[in-house]
């Protein structure tokens, strides 16, 4: 199951709706094993395209780097697609290597017409674990706001 | 010779789940071969064909390896070495 608040979610859209029709990424980072998405983090996707993603390598060494600084992980790991479901493919299956995060997949391909205007369709907005090849879809429950840190 | 390698989540089942390892080599190849002795099944995750992995990123001292000669990059005593995966998907 996956918890985010209100605001992340609708970044998390927008940024898509924005990149449209190529794909967008990014990350929700948050303090390591809290499993708690806190710290959105748009990212470029360095392949500029409607069929593939990719963060840049000097953008995602500098994420990473910041996140060990301030003890998080990437709690969240998104991208969008933008002419199927939100439903990872094979070469999202196959490149998948943060066994603890989750995969969110949006999808804006009923967002847009043919013309590339805004039909107001809903953004598909789904949440699955990816490990080992595995894939498992999870319920995404959207808050207000996080629930106050337990310790 | 100490080199420290920074080791990602996915690959820590190589490493009893240290997130840094200390290497040895003068060449990135040379440290590649030298994890392998410690953490038998690495090599196979970063290279392939002879060549590093297309969705592997290996840093040195904030540099992508890319840039500044690949498995050839030349390692001196107090280098960084990070590996990070890519992150990308269709």
């Amino acid at each position: 199951m996956l918890t985010i608040d209100r605001a992340t979610y609708d970044g998390i859209v927008a940024h898509a709706k924005r990149d449209h029709p190529d794909e967008a990424c990014g990350v929700v980072a948050g303090p390591e094993g809290s499993d708690r998405p806190e710290r959105l983090v748009e990212m470029v996707n360095a392949a500029g395209s409607p069929t593939f993603y990719e963060f840049d390598s000097t953008d995602l060494f500098q994420l990473y780097k910041e996140m060990d600084q301030r003890d998080e992980e990437p709690v969240v790991v998104y991208h969008s697609h933008t002419a199927t479901e939100a439903y990872p493919s094979r070469t999202d299956i196959g490149l998948a290597s943060e066994p603890n995060a989750h995969y969110v997949l949006v999808s804006t391909r009923d967002c847009f017409n043919e013309d590339g205007g805004n039909n107001d369709a809903p953004v598909e907005f789904r949440s699955y674990r990816i490990v080992d090849g595995e894939v498992t879809e999870e319920e995404v429950i959207v808050v207000d706001e996080l629930p106050a840190r337990s310790n | 010779m100490a080199i420290e390698v920074r080791i990602p989540t996915i690959l820590r089942n190589y490493t009893g789940g240290e997130k840094a390892v200390s290497a040895d080599g003068a060449s990135l190849s040379a440290l590649i071969d030298d994890l392998e002795v410690n953490h038998p099944g690495i090599k196979d995750r970063l290279i392939e064909n002879g060549d590093l992995r297309r969705f592997v990123n290996v840093y040195v001292n904030d540099e992508d390896v890319r840039f500044i000669g690949g498995l050839e990059a030349e390692l001196s005593d107090g280098d960084q070495v990070v590996v990070l995966p890519a992150v990308a998907g269709g």
